[in-house]
């Protein structure tokens, strides 16, 4: 007798679809080095380019000399704004409808401003002649405060369009104004204001920082003169966005682009964006019809490529004096830098900055943002969080720890009180969106059993009085977060970048043994794509995920996308993913039908195969399927078995999370050490358990460098005071914790499977997180708010000014 | 600019390259040997992607000139395992979920490697101490240190095996 037929949870299992800790198959070749990077490519006859850049934050350049550089052996070209002018690419389109120079076009705004490009055979002659350029400037006033920016005798930085009232974004007010932008009720929020029973205010500042990935950005650019074709390898987090913007900026039809995003190593948000090294290394390429490289080093990575937050957050929140939340209203300044370069959905200058109501049920809110031009380098990145989703959460969050304090309060019990109530959903907020689907007490409880809450508060009380009593200099601190991200952007009729609709899409071969290909408009910079995507196809179409391949980043085989940030892989392309094996489900089950001699409707859908209903030992596997619609004359159904989805989402999705931090500090020495990390997150639908854990514990690394130190620090000249990584904190194993990941699972009710995306929640939660904790373990001591980064001098500081040191 | 020749045994080969004597090791492994698995994180020695083990010693790349790596014995990662066999710690960390865009991964292999050489027996404070010269910016570091253990618990079982088998012989 035959071994027996594998049971349906057998074939279940076997598929690795949704749901499993499957290993990842991109490891085989990470672990043994076989990755391939930017860096990685070498061309036959490559150049490499390098720049010059400026010194100074704010200067004329009154002349380039590049004769020196150029009579240097080795080096064949020198590039400037002069160069660049005549193909109209001496400027270029910003992400966020403003226009960055490519090169020092007359004046420099930014330390580290590209001023011209310098190409040689190697990357050592390449820095020699950099220092060779002889560059003459004319230092100007500086502006790096973006309240002063506004002030009379304040210096005009961009003469450009100092003169324009009307930007991208509504009217201007003034030559350093970029927009304002509002949402909600003004006068309903204020007239609440007027009249609550306790309000509470505060600034929040959420510092300038950067997504500092291990891998810098660079890119390689090879014009084929003979065919006429450019293909540009990059680290590029879009890449079809990037083939469009280089079109529509270089002359070249599309058609005869292909950009490639090879292996990333991280992104977080850093390579998004469009920079000057890319279009400098694809003009050289044209100009010397030979390939040219150009990787930035990690100074130029900190110093000009991208960065993330710097928002001053004004807020005021209303109350009722047992702690019902009435009204919120919230003012920013944010500090775009010298060009808004910010990378945001066009309609949402300030991102989803209006997801600042939170998880909380507030009926009433307004929030204006002004952007402000400052001497400091372009970027406004979404450093691992979906468009100023963080800076909301931190906003919010903060601003509830403040108003517990008003209110005398216990800051989880505060929540509890006001969070929106399971019913509720899809809730409408007051600044315009509508929520998915959530179930907040359930996660904020399980937190807080988790962690023994109450004893944890009694411990703490226990230890304020050890300390005023001298028997020790540690202080406890409990920091609380109950964020709510938005991620998926996103709906096309909301949602453009340059015009381009935020859709993505998925297109899925069967080969005919029942194996399959499926290659996607998104592109994976460590998350594992080629993991979890097999897995969403296993569960749909019945081909284990370990014969599916997947494959990204090739403009010239991937269907069009929008790429990967802003947690949208898994809400949108995800989706479609989803949505084209529905399509080839749908043809398999008429071929099915057809080789089983029924009708369409007398077969259904079993794991892995259709079988005949009411006699299931009658069936077709989707292998069998797969090798008919290739070989077999089915009437009325044409060969093949492949399907593509563009898939443009209804709605953005909701994660939530609800993490509690407990940390020990030394007030002498202001040095922090976190005794515990509880993380609980709902992103729906699990795709992959284990990688899932990956990304929350990478998210909360991430956090805690922001929250406990990492900052992007410019002085009043405009000199860049964390440059490298001596200055700017990441953290190592050593000062990293062990956390513990917890779940509940609340799938969205739009998405095909359910899955909300969670990459970047563990940031946008992490971060309010560590900071409540430090400003928790002084609230005893009569300390409201103190600002991030939370560096050992910082709070030491704060420790001081509370006399904990007399 | 002037010329030398060097001779440097990788990955169990002994190869000879002339080149400038101001160039990094880093870019003498890369750009001339095409050894591409150590990667520049940083070139100021902070990141640790470009680690090499070097005469016994975690080395990172970026911080001595080639010359002065003059008749070395280096390995790199793709000096450890093969795509039929795969060293233990490559095996561990893909067990454990130790990586996520690979770029730190080769540098963090190499440490660990040796790591294990200078202590075979390490608790999670000494793999803790042990890679922080190397830093990762996706996995939190966590199930890295779990892979490095793993890795070291396997090894040792391995040799716990190997005595019993040895003092039963």
């Amino acid at each position: 007798m035959s071994a027996s037929a594998p049971t349906m949870k057998e074939r279940q299992a076997a598929l690795k679809g949704l749901g499993t800790s499957r290993k990842r198959v991109e490891d085989a070749r990470f672990t043994q080095g076989k990755g391939n990077y930017v860096d990685d490519i070498k061309l036959p006859g490559m150049l490499y380019g390098d720049f010059v850049r400026s010194q100074h934050a704010h200067a004329y350049v009154k002349s380039i000399d590049t004769s020196a550089a150029l009579a240097l052996p080795g080096v064949i070209a020198v590039l400037t704004a002069k160069d660049l002018e005549p193909l109209n690419l001496h400027w270029m389109p910003t992400l966020a409808g403003d226009k960055q120079m490519v090169l020092a076009d007359g004046k420099v705004l930014f330390q580290g401003q590209e001023v011209a490009f310098v190409v040689a055979e190697s990357r050592y002659i390449a820095a020699d002649a950099i220092d060779l350029v002889q560059v003459e400037y004319e230092e100007l006033q500086v502006l790096v405060d973006p309240f002063k920016a506004e002030l009379p005798g304040a210096p005009v930085l961009r003469e450009d369009i100092a003169d324009a009232t009307e930007g991208a974004h509504g009217p201007r007010r003034h030559p350093n104004h970029i927009f304002t932008w509002e949402m909600g009720e003004k006068e309903a929020t204020e007239s609440i204001l007027d009249s609550a029973p306790v309000v509470a205010e505060e600034m929040v500042y959420y510092h300038r920082t950067h997504p500092c990935p291990l891998e810098t950005c660079g890119s390689v650019a090879s014009m084929d003169k003979v065919n006429g074709k450019l293909t540009l390898y990059g680290t590029f987090q879009a890449p079809h966005v990037v083939r469009t913007v280089a079109s529509l900026l270089s002359g070249i039809a599309e058609h005869n682009i292909r950009v490639v995003s090879p292996d990333i190593g991280g992104g977080f948000g850093n390579k998004v964006g469009v920079y000057p090294g890319y279009v400098c290394s694809i003009v050289a390429s044209i100009v010397t019809g030979l390939p040219v490289k150009w990787v930035e080093d990690r100074m130029e990575n900190l110093m000009s490529t991208a960065f993330a937050r710097d928002y001053w957050m004004q807020g005021k929140i209303a109350a009722t004096e047992d702690g019902k939340i009435l009204g919120l209203w919230c003012h920013t300044t944010a500090d775009h830098g010298a060009f808004d370069a910010c990378a945001d959905p066009t309609k949402f200058p300030a991102g989803f900055m209006n997801i600042c109501t939170g998880s909380y049920d507030i009926g009433t809110a307004y929030l204006a943002v002004d952007g402000i031009y400052t001497n400091k380098a372009p970027g406004g990145v979404a450093y691992r969080c979906s468009f100023r989703v963080t800076e909301a959460a931190y906003f919010i969050e903060r601003m509830i720890e403040v108003l517990a304090i008003k209110l005398n309060m216990d800051a989880a019990e505060l929540r509890l009180k006001n969070f929106i109530r399971k019913e509720q959903f899809p809730y409408h907020s007051a600044l315009g969106w509508e929520y998915d689907s959530g179930d907040y007490h359930t996660a904020w409880n399980k937190a807080l059993e988790a962690v023994k809450y109450t004893e944890l508060r009694a411990e703490q009380a226990e230890k304020v009085k050890a300390f005023k009593a001298g028997e020790t200099r540690q202080l406890m601190g409990i920091g609380l977060c109950h964020f709510t991200e938005i991620v998926g952007a996103g709906p096309v009729k909301n949602c453009d970048i340059l015009g381009m609709g935020m859709f993505d899409s998925c297109e899925i071969r069967i080969h005919p043994t029942g194996s399959a290909i499926a290659r996607l408009g998104t592109i994976s910079q460590g998350q594992g794509h080629a993991t979890t995507f097999a897995q969403i196809l296993a569960s749909e179409i019945g081909i284990p995920a370990d014969d599916i391949t997947i494959e990204e980043g090739d403009t010239d085989t991937a269907p069009y996308g929008l790429g990967t940030y802003g947690s949208r892989s898994t809400p949108v392309a995800g989706a479609a993913t989803a949505m084209a094996g529905r399509k080839i489900r749908a043809k398999a089950q008429m071929i099915a039908a057809y080789l089983l001699e029924v009708h369409d409707n007398d077969v259904e859908w079993e794991v892995d195969r259709f079988v005949v209903k009411g006699a299931p030992e009658r069936f077709k596997t989707m292998q069998e399927i797969a090798y008919a619609s290739y070989n077999q004359a089915i009437p009325g159904v044409e060969p093949g078995l492949e399907a593509v989805s563009y898939y443009d989402p209804p709605n953005m999705t909701y994660p939530f999370g609800a993490y509690i931090c407990v940390m020990d500090i030394d007030v002498d020495t202001g040095t922090t050490s976190i005794r515990q990390f509880y993380a609980l997150d709902d992103c729906g639908t699990r795709i992959n358990p284990m990688i899932i854990e990956g990304q929350v514990h990478g998210g909360l690394t991430e956090a805690l460098a922001i929250a406990l130190g990492q900052e992007i620090a410019y002085d009043e000249l405009g000199n860049v005071k964390t440059g490298t990584l001596m200055d700017f904190f990441i953290p190592t194993a050593w000062e990293t914790p062990n956390y513990t990941t917890d779940y509940t699972e609340t799938p969205s009710p739009h998405h095909p499977i359910g899955a909300k995306g969670v990459g970047e929640s563990p940031n946008v939660g992490g971060v309010p997180c560590f900071s409540n904790a430090i400003n928790d373990a002084f609230r005893p001591f009569g300390l409201t708010h103190t600002h991030m980064p939370h560096d050992h001098w910082r709070i030491w500081q704060t420790a001081n000014k509370l006399g904990l040191h007399d | 600019m002037t010329t030398t020749t060097i001779t440097l045994n990788v990955n169990g080969k002994s190869v000879e390259t002339t080149i400038e004597p101001r160039e990094l090791l880093i870019h003498v492994l890369r750009d001339r040997l095409d050894i591409t698995g150590p990667h520049i994180g940083c070139e100021t020695s902070h990141c640790g992607a470009c680690t090499v083990d070097i005469d016994g010693r975690s080395v990172k790349a970026c911080t001595l000139f080639a010359v002065q790596a003059q008749g070395s014995d280096i390995t790199t990662i793709e000096g450890l395992g093969d795509p039929d066999k795969l060293h233990v710690l490559q095996e561990q960390f893909k067990e454990h979920h130790g990586l996520q865009c690979g770029f730190c991964t080769p540098g963090m292999i190499t440490r660990a490697h040796r790591l294990l050489q200078e202590n075979p027996n390490p608790t999670e404070e000494d793999v803790r101490f042990g890679i922080a010269g190397n830093l990762c910016r996706c996995t939190g570091y966590q199930n890295i240190v779990k892979a490095v253990l793993a890795a070291a618990s396997e090894i040792n079982g391995a040799a716990d095996k190997e005595a019993t088998r040895e003092s039963a012989a």
